[in-house]
């Protein structure tokens, strides 16, 4: 598997020897930034473009095929569209919180995106405690909703706050649960040396066998609440409240509820697919040699996407084919059933690496 | 076959309406119609029916007076008739007494006149007003003081300190243009009030100026998934009036196309219903389904939304010699589709959560709210007119009424859809042996009703459909009235949803199916 810190490293070594190290590490940050903005922005297009032809496809349509080619185009122009329209300032709503709402959830998207390690060699954010790290800024999203709904003063959008706020902080504690059930199988909470043990002993889907399985469905349904996707749509119910939190938002404000939504759900995904579903190691299986060096040809990040657009997809299925939950019936599937599940599994989990029945 | 009315004074109107109720069980109050009969005063049509004995009644009551007309309300005695009084009030100024809420409910609260009644300058005094629709959380009672005299107090709708939320007039689920107030504590619902008359466009009033075969455009239009089956009673009673005879190649083809529009509305209530709870797929699959009968419906007579078939004395055009075939297949498709229905929608667990148990409305209230359809029969109540009093090929055809006791949400979605298979067995028994014949009765081209009251009653697709047509012998009508089949639906909302979650309310209001230009005609 090719290391990309090797052509890091040497970046860096060619930087540093024609200026001082903190110039240096400024303009690999500056790099960096760009890089992640640049690949926000592609992923977005493609889970919107992707999310409209899946839905079109589970519900006997064609979906978009009007702008360019197949609709490659639509979301280019719905972007064109958003980033023209009005932004209607309202009277009653306090400004400041109004305006700033938007960017605390996208400022929690980009943080937690920073943390997926990509390939090998190719982290951004990663140091031991990275679970812990990613976990906590993903709190922040909560907090930009709850601000968008109490800052709009209005109605729909306060209900929607309230119910997100019940709803994601409930959700985190299961998020939470599973993610420690695989830190326990891993011995460690840095996500790069989690994806290194899977590439070595293999997935941990496989390795951590019943306790991993359950973690994982847990993991798929908590995460799918995270981000806000039937059928745990409840926040921006539309039959109910139009659109929740976000009804008072026009043009990009909205365009970064809409943005920071679909991020959402690849970096749920993306997390799923590096700790159950081995990050950029390739599929091994013992005995098939020859199967096996040809899949390590494959490059790591493909591994990687191939994956998460794999748990994408699986989280769409799931979104079109379900009816919405009520709130009440949405808060006890979490209290009374996902988290005593997940922390019976912790200890299942325990006992497996204890008495060493790992695979 | 005119009405038999009675003619009651109002100062003995609510005694009797007492002793009709308990005594003789007349507990179904079918229709209330306002009336202004010019110089012999205004006053009130009731309609009565028994469930238990089938027996029925009309009465009415008149008031000379024209500038404070004052009737005893029976809004006590049937649930129903809060709402239908209050539409009384609106249009013809007769005031209740006694009943809780004198507000207006179609028309806006600063509206001048009573626009139904024969002398009114409805455009002088209402120009258009560039301010925006007050909207009063108090009303006033009418009562009768004990030195005679009548006094009004004042009554309190929604109270200062609570949160009251608005569902419409623009809002995705309520299907159009209702309005509903929800008072909310939390997430539960404590109180639902409507707000109607958004797309009211009189057409009781339009219809007066009318001739009778110019009052089949209007029907179509009331509630557009039932434009068959209301055309249908329009067009029988100004049969059954002026006696005309249709033949029995015209009746097995309403009756199949009265069918096939039911299955066509209950296809549309499975979409809104699944969409309202979330699942939108499963919306898109009974559109499927739908457009192939609607291509039937096109080819055969050019209407998709507005049929325009019925006439008086046949149908527009005779069907096509394809039509059999293509409803047989139609028929075919539908079955085979119908498990994937419930697979994706109904047996799924979330559904059933959503569903069972939730907004349950009990066999009395559903009387008393003149729950007609499936709404009614998913309450234990057996209310098809089709059994009822039967009409076109229904006496002749072998079906059994859907009729479910649990009252929830749940009994009301499955009521319809067994009701789709049970339209296809309807179906199933006609298609083959529609007999040759004339599809038009020979009529005069100018149509005058003897003088005199009718009413005809069809099962629409969501309940019963009344057509009540006073006439003074012209050939315009004097006063028609329509009974809507989702006014009282829309008023159940209150009863089903107090106490369930906000949620519920859409749930609810899907499962209720109403259709918003019936409710405001």
């Amino acid at each position: 598997m090719f290391d990309f810190s090797i052509v890091t490293k040497w970046f860096h070594s060619l930087l540093c020897g024609v200026m001082p190290e903190w110039t240096a590490i400024g303009i690999e940050c500056l790099i960096v930034l760009l890089f992640i903005i640049v690949l926000y922005a592609i992923l977005a297009i493609v889970l919107i473009y992707m999310e409209r032809k899946v839905c079109a496809f589970f519900q006997c349509r064609i979906g978009p095929n009007r702008v360019g080619k197949w609709g490659l185009l639509q979301v280019f122009a719905d972007v064109l569209k958003m980033l023209t329209k009005e932004i209607i300032k309202m009277r009653q709503s306090d400004r400041l919180l109004h305006d700033m709402a938007p960017y605390f959830v996208l400022a929690a998207s980009f943080l937690t995106f920073a943390c997926i390690p990509w390939n090998k060699g190719l982290e951004i954010l990663d140091f031991n405690v990275g679970a812990f790290f990613f976990i906590a800024v993903s709190g922040i999203g909560v907090v930009g909703i709850l601000l968008a709904g109490w800052a709009s003063h209005s109605k729909y959008p306060i209900i929607g706050a309230m119910r997100s706020g019940a709803q994601l902080i409930s959700y985190e504690l299961s998020i939470g649960m599973t993610m420690l059930t695989v830190i326990m199988l891993c011995g460690t909470m840095q996500l790069s040396e989690i994806v290194q043990q899977q590439a070595d002993y293999g997935w941990n889907i496989v390795r951590g066998h019943v306790p991993a399985v359950l973690a994982f469905i847990i993991y798929l349904i908590a995460g799918n609440a995270e981000c806000n996707r039937g059928p745990f749509d409840l926040p921006e119910a539309e039959s109910e409240l139009t659109a929740g939190y976000h009804t008072e938002y026009s043009g990009m404000g909205f365009g970064f509820f809409y943005l920071a939504e679909y991020l959402n759900l690849f970096i749920c995904s993306a997390m799923a697919a590096t700790i159950f579903l081995g990050g950029w190691a390739p599929l091994m299986i013992p005995g098939l040699d020859g199967f096996n060096a040809v899949m390590a040809y494959i490059p790591g990040f493909v591994w990687f996407f191939a994956k998460a657009f794999f748990v994408v997809f699986l989280l769409m299925w799931i979104r079109w084919t379900f009816p919405r939950l009520r709130i009440d019936q949405l808060l006890s599937l979490e209290w009374k059933y996902l988290l005593p599940i997940s922390m019976f599994n912790i200890i299942l989990m325990a006992l497996v690496v204890c008495l060493g029945l790992t695979l | 076959m005119t009405l038999d009315i009675r003619t009651i004074a109002p100062s003995e109107l609510h005694e009797e309406m007492l002793r009709l109720k308990t005594e003789r069980q007349m507990d179904f109050l079918v229709n209330l119609v306002g009336m202004d009969w010019g110089e012999e005063g205004l006053g009130v049509i009731y309609m009565l029916e028994s469930t238990r004995t089938g027996e029925t009644a009309t009465l009415k009551t008149v008031t000379a007076d024209r500038e404070n007309p004052f009737i005893p309300t029976v809004s006590d005695l049937w649930q129903i008739a809060n709402i239908y009084e209050r539409e009384v009030y609106d249009f013809f100024g007769i005031k209740f007494l006694n009943h809780p809420d004198m507000r207006r409910i179609f028309l806006r609260e600063d509206w001048v006149g009573y626009p139904l009644r024969k002398d009114d300058k409805t455009e002088e005094e209402n120009p258009l007003r560039m301010t925006d629709e007050p909207l009063a959380d108090t009303t006033h009672e009418y009562f009768l003081k004990e030195d005679g005299s009548v006094g009004v107090k004042e009554n309190t709708v929604w109270g200062k300190d609570e949160y009251v939320v608005n569902v419409g007039p623009q809002h995705p689920s309520t299907h159009g243009v209702l309005h509903m107030r929800a008072s909310l504590d939390g997430e539960i619902v404590k109180k639902v009030g409507l707000v109607l008359g958004y797309i009211h466009r009189g057409v009781e009033k339009i219809s007066e100026s009318m001739t009778y075969p110019q009052l089949l455009a209007m029907t179509d239009r009331l509630d557009y998934f039932s434009a068959m089956q209301n055309r249908h009673a329009l067009c029988m009673c100004i049969e059954k009036a002026m006696g005309l005879e249709v033949s029995e190649r015209v009746q097995y083809i309403r009756t199949i196309m009265d069918e096939l529009q039911r299955i066509a509305s209950h296809l549309i209530y499975y979409a809104c219903m699944t969409m309202d709870t979330g699942a939108l797929t499963a919306f898109f699959y009974t559109f499927r389904e739908r457009e192939q009968l609607m291509k039937i419906f096109e080819d055969n007579f050019g209407g998709r939304l507005i049929m325009n078939y019925n006439t008086i004395g046949g149908v527009m055009y005779d069907i096509l010699p394809s039509f059999v075939k293509e409803v047989k297949e139609f028929e075919k498709a539908l079955r085979n589709r119908f498990k994937e229905y419930q697979d994706i929608y109904t047996n799924n667990v979330i559904a059933k959560g959503r569903m069972v148990g939730v907004g349950t409305i009990s066999n009395e209230d559903a009387i008393s709210l003149g729950l007609t359809g499936p709404v009614g029969r998913a309450s234990g109540w057996k209310n098809d007119v089709r059994k009822r009093h039967p009409y076109a090929m229904y006496d002749k055809v072998d079906f059994t009424e859907i009729v479910r006791n649990e009252g929830d949400t749940n009994a009301r979605h499955w009521n319809r859809m067994d009701e789709m298979l049970e339209s296809l067995n309807i179906i199933d028994q006609l298609i083959d042996n529609i007999p040759a014949g004339e599809f038009q009765a020979k009529r005069k081209p100018i149509i005058k009703l003897p003088e005199g009251c009718f009413y005809q009653a069809v099962e629409a697709s969501r309940g019963e459909l009344g057509v009540f047509i006073e006439s003074k012998g012209d050939k315009t009508p004097y006063r028609v009235h329509y009974r809507s089949s989702s006014l009282p639906l829309a008023n159940a909302m209150d009863t089903a949803s107090r106490g369930q979650k906000f949620a519920d309310l859409i749930a609810i209001g899907a499962s209720m199916d109403f259709v918003i230009p019936d409710i405001d005609r």
